[in-house]
């Protein structure tokens, strides 16, 4: 893709890639965080709570900001969400517990959980203190297949209980898309690798990298060997844009392109084109479209079929990629590309519309100068990864179907994560979802009888 | 417009507000800037004996309690009284009232409890022009371990015996400042009224230590690893003043004495609370030591638009106005009942008044309603304590509605507007043995 003339790195001066990768916010101080933990109310049955997915106590931890104990706090959120730090970055806390804080409703501002819940597990990384151990070993061995958000909450908590947990994963680095699908900007300082390290050192679990299911093992291997297991698999392929697009250069998963630069060490050889457009309205799409901004993309435009509203990118991810100078187009598909010389030269838009409900062509067309293109417009489960089972899981709508426990079809498998049907392909879900199937999992083989229905 | 000058026991100013005796009155450089920023009177810090001054610490002073967002909610200090020579400060209080012949100048004074050091201190403030002077009978730190301070305004008796001095050997008003620390602040008060003041002023700073430096495991402020009680002052201390100078006013032994309010005055409003329970004029301290003398300008504007939109010309229309409904708990209406009541539109739902009642109070607010979160006083629970509405972060989002002409429902009793106090009720032994005697004395 390189070799396209318009696709290149060192479009910046070399010393500007560190401050354009800087992180978003900057952490808040121990002054603000106190000025800000002040505001909250210590509501009761806190709204924000219900709408954390892992269920923070997040009126204790911030009570705790106020009065000086910050990694008293982080331990507060640490054992409901291991992965509180990257949730702190990344969640759409204005779309979660920002959006239920009651201070919305006095004064149309919430408390800033996010970034006081960064500052709290912030403490914790700094102070090198390990909160939790291996616990007493009970003689179990789980196997946990994908070391992102799910399987490593999974496998922590499980460790934490006593198992021993072999973790599989087909990259050569753990932390799934938090190490690989989350725009730098999110995750400076190589964090998400030093909160995995973090979680991983509490001993009793085994991280055996580049081993693919369906490839190195099966999911039959695993039942044999292990006495239970957690699939955590995310998505596997980017959905197709259905046009022809024949052998250009210059069309690239977004998801890959998020990936290259999470893993790339020096962004200035990193190719980026001069004028990019991004299809689709997620998270994922306004991480490539911005990241390819601070690239030094000339023009960047994310085109979505459909309205602000009904963008998978919260308002608030909206307006950084408009503040970050990206042009967003609403209502148009991508119906046709050019391109000259095997290099994409534009891409051809039909205009949308919503009539009865139903998203139709208006019959009008319009052209975008384009020299990459980045799909964004969702990812899927690829099922061909379970092959060589001598029994078939269930899918739901082409993913993985689990009971609230995350337990599957097989009695024996469990899975949570992106992978799983009816999830909202959030990290803080992924957490609960291992954490959940880790629960599950525990009460099953220390032969719990649940009690009759309550 | 409202006219805020004041005749208080003969000393005339242009406004109730005046510098306590402190810090900000150690000097006439701070008390030329006070004079400027607009303040009525001052209350020169404490003058001691001719002689070698008495030595402050050179480390901290102060302690502090904080409040959100670094707010002061209260200061102690241990320093001692002016710790420069007493021909100074006599110099620059002539000065400073011959530049300012309009503003009060009150010279608070604290010799030891001998008539001969009074008498010979005395002539030498009268010279200076001062309009009065304050007996700084309330210190509790330093000076009352050496027979001042504190150590005379805790004897009533000592406190009567200097003030008859002080009537005796000068023409001068003489204003007696009380220590609050002490069991009735209106002994002091009657002992002070019997040996002739002219007027008191309280309160005096609170004994205190504000907190420990859990590091060192030595309270706050410390000086070279030790630490010693402090005096207490600022906006945490205004509901102990306020009690007190309530209890003077409206004691017969002492109702009609002057008094200048002190304690926790930030604002117009905490100066109005003041001067509707009796005091004359306010001394302000830690808010000048917190915001600078700019303050008195919101005191002065706000206390006019108050009495402008009150309909009050002059101050003393107002003054000791609430007096008269201080009362002792056994005169209070037990017949009168309120309930708590939640607007809706107005609540946010933290839910902080469900759980404050059904932790601690009357399990009498809802938390659910149809599975949603909602906050309802249940009128069968609720014996109307306030306590909700006091917790609720939103201002009169929880009012208490007096009932009338209908049943409580929580004790089945119709509310009909009718009184019935604790010397009357049935339930009370002594009624039962006796039937009844008094309501309320006459003032």
């Amino acid at each position: 893709m390189s070799s396209a003339p318009d696709i290149r790195g060192g479009r910046l001066p070399s010393g500007d890639y560190c401050n354009a990768f800087s992180d978003l916010h900057a952490p808040l101080d121990a002054h603000e965080a106190r000025v800000a933990a002040e505001r909250c109310l210590f509501c009761y049955d806190a709204p924000c709570v219900t709408a954390c997915p892992t269920s923070i106590d997040i009126p204790l931890f911030i009570r705790q900001i106020a009065t000086g104990n910050a990694t008293g706090a982080g331990k507060t959120i640490l054992d409901s969400n291991i992965f509180g730090g990257m949730c702190a970055r990344v969640c759409p806390t204005e779309t979660l517990c920002e959006q239920a804080c009651v201070r919305n409703e006095a004064e149309g501002k919430p408390v800033i959980i996010g970034q006081l819940q960064r500052h709290a597990t912030d403490a914790i990384m700094a102070s090198g203190r390990q909160l939790y151990k291996h616990g007493a070993p009970n003689g179990r061995r789980i196997a946990v297949v994908g070391a992102g958000p799910a399987g490593l909450s999974c496998a922590h908590k499980l460790a934490t209980l006593g198992y021993d947990v072999v973790v599989f994963d087909k990259r050569q680095k753990a932390g799934g898309l938090n190490e690989h699908g989350i725009a730098s900007y999110k995750s400076t300082n190589n964090f998400a690798q030093a909160e995995v390290d973090w979680i991983l050192s509490i001993g009793g679990i085994e991280l055996r990298c580049d081993q693919a299911l369906g490839h190195d093992f099966t999911l039959a291997d695993l039942r044999r060997d292990f006495d239970a297991v957690f699939l955590g698999l995310g998505l596997q392929a980017a959905n197709s844009l259905g046009i022809d697009a024949g052998e250009l250069r210059g069309i690239e998963d977004a998801v890959a392109f998020i990936e290259a630069l999470r893993q790339s060490a020096d962004l200035s050889k990193l190719p980026i084109g001069r004028r990019v457009v991004v299809i689709g309205g997620g998270m994922t799409a306004v991480d490539a479209a911005v990241q390819a901004k601070k690239l030094g993309a000339e023009e960047v435009t994310i085109v979505y079929r459909r309205g602000a509203e009904q963008m998978g990118a919260s308002r608030y991810e909206q307006e950084l990629a408009l503040t970050g100078g990206v042009v967003v187009r609403h209502w148009a598909r991508p119906v046709a590309v050019h391109g000259e010389s095997g290099v994409l030269r534009s891409v051809i838009f039909a205009a949308t519309a919503e009539r009865d409900g139903r998203l139709v062509d208006t019959g009008e067309t319009f052209e975008l100068q384009a020299d990459q293109l980045f799909k964004a417009i969702g990812q899927l489960f690829v099922p061909q990864v379970l092959e060589g089972s001598s029994e078939v899981l269930d899918l739901d709508r082409g993913r993985i179907a689990v009971d609230a426990d995350r337990r599957t079809s097989l009695p024996d498998v469990w899975a949570g994560g992106d992978c799983v049907a009816g999830g909202r392909d959030l990290t803080v879900v992924a957490v609960e979802d291992g954490k959940q199937a880790a629960l599950s999992i525990d009460r099953t083989l220390q032969g719990f009888v649940p009690m009759a229905a309550e | 417009m409202a006219d805020l000058s004041v005749n208080f026991c003969g000393i005339k100013s242009p406004n109730p507000f005046w510098l306590a005796s402190a810090p900000p009155t150690d000097k006439a450089y701070n008390v030329e800037r006070a004079f400027r920023a607009g303040w009525g009177g001052v209350v020169w810090k404490t003058l001691g004996e001719e002689g070698p001054p008495v030595v402050n610490v050179s480390g901290p002073r102060y302690g502090v309690v904080h409040g959100p967002d670094r707010r002061v909610s209260a200061f102690n200090n241990i320093e001692l009284i002016t710790d420069r020579p007493l021909e100074v400060n006599l110099q620059e209080i002539t000065e400073m009232k011959r530049r300012w012949p309009d503003r009060a100048i009150v010279v608070s004074l604290m010799v030891p409890c001998e008539e001969e050091a009074w008498k010979r201190i005395l002539p030498r403030v009268e010279a200076t022009g001062a309009d009065g002077i304050e007996l700084n009978f309330g210190c509790p730190h330093g000076m009352s371990e050496r027979g001042m301070g504190a150590a005379v305004g805790q004897v009533p008796e000592y406190v009567e015996m200097v003030t008859r001095w002080c009537k005796t050997h000068s023409r001068m008003p003489v204003i007696v400042k009380l220590t609050p620390n002490i069991t009735d602040v209106r002994k002091p008060a009657e002992a002070a009224k019997r040996g002739g003041a002219d007027a008191v002023s309280l309160i005096n700073t609170i004994n205190s230590i504000v907190g420990v430096d859990l590091d060192l495991m030595i309270p706050r402020p410390h000086t070279d690893r030790k630490a010693t009680h402090g005096g207490m002052c600022g906006p945490a201390v205004k509901p102990i003043a306020l009690n007190m100078v309530a209890e003077i006013a409206r004691s017969p032994a002492t109702h009609g004495v002057p008094i200048s309010g002190i304690g926790g005055i930030e604002t117009w409003r905490d100066a109005a609370e003041f001067m509707a329970l009796g005091a004359g004029t306010v001394q302000v301290c830690t808010a000048a030591m917190v915001y600078g003398f700019k303050i008195v300008q919101e005191m002065i504007t706000g206390l006019e638009a108050f009495m402008d939109e009150r309909g009050y010309s002059k101050v003393s229309d107002f003054v000791g106005a609430a007096v008269p409904n201080v009362t002792d708990w056994q005169y209070l209406n037990l017949n009168y009942a309120v309930k708590a009541h939640i607007d809706q539109d107005l609540c946010i739902k933290c839910g902080r008044c469900h759980v404050a009642c059904e932790d601690t109070s009357h399990q009498a607010i809802t938390h659910l309603k149809d599975g949603v979160r909602h906050f309802e006083v249940i009128d069968e629970e609720c014996v109307g304590c306030n306590l909700c509405a006091s917790i609720c972060p939103i201002e009169n989002c929880i009012t208490m509605v007096p009932l009338m002409d209908e049943v409580d429902r929580r004790t089945g009793r119709l509310v009909d507007g009718s009184c019935l106090n604790w010397t009357q009720h049935p339930n009370n032994p002594q009624v039962a043995k006796k039937p009844l005697e008094p309501l309320e004395p006459a003032e």
